[in-house]
């Protein structure tokens, strides 16, 4: 069994990581934003469950890590879900740039 | 007991503070707390006092700040004069709250009044009890704020506001001089301790021109508080309290401090015969100046203020003669019987609801008693033979003339004449003659306020025996026991200043008798002269105080208010407006687009990071 080297790890999380961050900050839609976050909490699930195979002092700490944070983003996601329904009855739409009722 | 003397203040602050507190609890029991207390702070002070007549002198020091190698403490101190002070305080203050009982009844703050007169009452009490200028200090401006506090009571009279500023101001002018004479001795000496500047007044540290200052301006303090020529216009006007207070503070007690002050600090004025001169002449010109202002005045309370001034200046000027126990002795029966004649006003007032002795005559019918003690407070003060004010006014004489200062004791006499006269006019005015007022509008005075009125009458008879060259000097020997630096001091009286004093005093009643019962004079020319006006607007003192020093500060003012709205406040706009404008500029940052936020963000992490790429570290 050929071993994939940890670099190629931390490039697939790079790119994933980058692709969220961006869509987090350009996306309109707030459910594409929401999503996007995802896609960089799962990149950081990703290096956490890597470097625990195959890091420097490899461990289960890690992975256990890892389920924590999923476990977490789906509760967040679950709130975030929430709010955005009831944002979306109150002003019939969910565009992210029309949230900006704490300037003032 | 001697040991509790510290209870003494400390009780009447007791009572203030759960007046204060407990004012809407209490209502009208708050007064006969104040009595009853105040009544147990005079017993106490009996005690304290009768056993500091075997011990002599009794010192109590607590230290209370420590700057480097200074100790300033606070304590108590008792010695004869400070023990007869505190009697006397006591004394008088517990018969005046018991009178206030009955005058203050029915008022609308009358627990706050009690709580005033107790606040006051312990200030004066640890002022004679203090063992050092810097405690004194403290309590002179305390009684300040009494007086203040009681002097404004009926604040919604606009007179009785404007009355207890001014007399805050005025006698603030004097606490200048009194604290720049405190901090010289203080940088002369290295210390505020009575004992220690005597030592040094001894020791010759000081030298004499230090001391003849330090010693004028530590009067210019006594001249405030005790409305001296020229500050005392605030005195006058402090008769717009009411009448118990007029007769605790601005009779019998705070103005009494002054005279109080320089006895304390006696050691240093015998090293000065300047400043000893300059106490004598203020003395006695304040003392024949307020008599003859009293001589006109048509308002009942005005015309004993100023009596008061013009005893205050006899005082004064028997300190300025080497007349020590000779001035502190008719401080002593001054506080009876003026406190009494006050006390006697005041029930007329009480009963009459006016202040004008124009609109009284005739009230010895309905007022027997108020008349009869109010005669007997005009005698005493008038020096009439065997009363408590001749024997003292007599010391004073005395003293004067054993001096030497025959121009200081002529005025001296003409001042005693006048007392005699303004007194008798007063008591024929209001108690004798027509009655202008129907009389079923006079009300009963209530037995609250006529038990202290005969106490005080029985002292203002009896009090000058005390100190008679015929029964033995108890007074005097008492306070030259503390006093050591008074040896050798000794001003006997003789037969024919007796008979010439009594001649004065018979002669004064005699011509008031003539002129406001018989109508043997003509006073229509008299009323009409130029003097006479002069008299009754006071020497035109108000006015000459207003068009220069009050206006002259108002201009002043006005100046400066024009600096700072043309100035100041231009300024403080450009600043303002400097202000607004960049935080403008800041919030138009804040977009509340959570992604702009995060960009921004992002940015700064990214470039922390090169930075630290680059660098290689923080």
């Amino acid at each position: 069994m050929t071993t994939i080297p940890l670099q190629a790890y931390l490039i697939l999380a790079l790119i994933l990581f980058c692709i969220g961050l961006f869509g987090a900050l350009t996306k309109r839609n707030t459910i594409i934003v929401l999503i996007c976050i995802e896609l960089m909490l799962n990149a950081v699930n990703l290096n956490l469950v890597a470097f625990s195979q195959l890091g420097n002092n490899p461990g289960i700490t890690g992975q256990v890590f890892s389920l924590f944070t999923i476990t977490i983003a789906a509760a967040e996601v679950a709130v975030g879900m929430a709010i955005l329904i009831a944002w979306y009855r109150h002003k019939n739409g969910v565009n992210v740039d029309e949230m900006d009722g704490l300037k003032d | 007991m001697i040991e509790f003397a510290w209870l003494i203040p400390a009780l009447p602050l007791l009572t203030f503070l759960l007046l204060i507190v407990l004012r809407e609890k209490l209502k009208k029991a708050s007064g006969y707390v104040a009595v009853l207390i105040s009544g147990i702070t005079f017993i106490v002070a009996t005690l304290v006092f009768l056993q500091l007549i075997d011990v002599g002198n009794f010192l109590m020091e607590w230290s209370w700040l420590t700057i480097g190698s200074i100790d300033i403490s606070f304590g108590i101190l008792l010695n004869p004069l400070n023990g007869l002070m505190l009697l006397l305080v006591a004394f008088i203050s517990f018969l005046i709250h018991m009178y206030s009982l009955g005058y203050m009844d029915g008022d609308q703050r009358f627990s706050t009044f009690f709580a005033y007169l107790s606040l006051f009452t312990s200030a004066m009490l640890g002022l004679v009890m203090s063992p050092n200028l810097l405690q004194f200090y403290m309590f002179w401006e305390l009684v300040g704020l009494g007086s203040f506090l009681l002097i404004g009571f009926y604040f919604y009279k606009n007179s009785a506001k404007q009355a207890a500023k001014k007399a805050f101001i005025m006698t603030r002018i004097g606490d200048v001089g009194l604290l720049i004479g405190l901090i010289l001795l203080f940088w002369q000496t290295n210390s505020l301790r009575f004992v220690d500047i005597y030592q040094a007044v001894t020791n010759g540290d000081m030298s004499g021109g230090m001391i003849t200052l330090i010693a004028i301006l530590i009067f210019i303090g006594a001249i405030g508080k005790s409305g001296q020529f020229p500050l005392h216009t605030w005195l006058p006007d402090a008769m717009e309290g009411p009448t118990p207070v007029s007769a605790l503070i601005h009779a019998a007690t705070m103005v009494a401090a002054g005279v109080y002050l320089v006895a304390v600090m006696y050691p240093l004025y015998m090293a000065s015969s300047l400043a000893m001169m300059i106490v004598a002449i203020v003395g006695a010109f304040t003392a024949i100046y307020a008599a003859t202002i009293g001589l006109v005045q048509n308002d009942l309370k005005q015309v004993l203020a100023y009596s008061t001034i013009s005893q205050l200046g006899f005082m004064m000027l028997a300190m300025g003669v080497l007349g020590y126990t000779a001035g502190i002795f008719h401080l002593f029966t001054h506080a009876f019987f003026k406190a009494l004649l006050f006390l006697a006003a005041g029930s007329v007032i009480h009963a009459v609801h006016t202040q004008n002795i124009k609109e009284m005559g005739g009230l010895n019918q309905k007022l027997k008693l108020t008349s009869a003690v109010f005669l007997i407070g005009a005698l005493a003060i008038s020096g009439f033979p065997l009363f408590s004010g001749f024997f003292s006014k007599e010391e004073i004489l005395a003293s004067v003339w054993a001096e030497g200062q025959y121009g200081l004791f002529i005025i001296a006499i003409v001042a005693a004449f006048l007392t005699s006269v303004y007194m008798f006019r007063l008591y024929f005015l209001v108690f004798h003659g027509e009655s202008k007022l129907t009389l079923d509008k006079v009300k009963p005075v209530p037995m609250t306020m006529k038990i202290p009125m005969m106490v005080l009458a029985l002292f203002a008879i009896f009090s000058g025996f005390f100190n008679t060259s015929w029964f033995g000097t108890y007074i005097a020997d008492f306070l030259e026991e503390g006093a050591t630096y008074l040896e050798g001091i000794h001003h006997g009286s003789s037969i024919w200043l007796m008979l010439l004093a009594t001649v004065v005093s018979l002669g004064g009643i005699a011509l008031a008798y003539l002129i406001y019962v018989k109508n043997a004079l003509n006073q229509e020319n008299w009323k009409t002269s130029g003097t006479y006006q002069m008299l009754l607007n006071k020497y035109y003192m108000d006015e000459f105080y207003d068009n220069t020093f009050v206006k002259g500060s108002r201009g002043i003012g006005l100046g400066f208010q024009y600096v700072e709205k043309y100035f100041v406040r231009l300024i403080i706009l450009f600043i303002g407006d400097l202000v607004t404008t960049f935080s403008r500029t800041g919030s138009k940052s804040q977009t509340g687009q959570a992604q702009t936020y995060t960009a921004v963000a992002f940015l700064g992490l990214v470039l922390f990071a090169a930075v630290y790429m680059l660098k290689g570290g923080y």
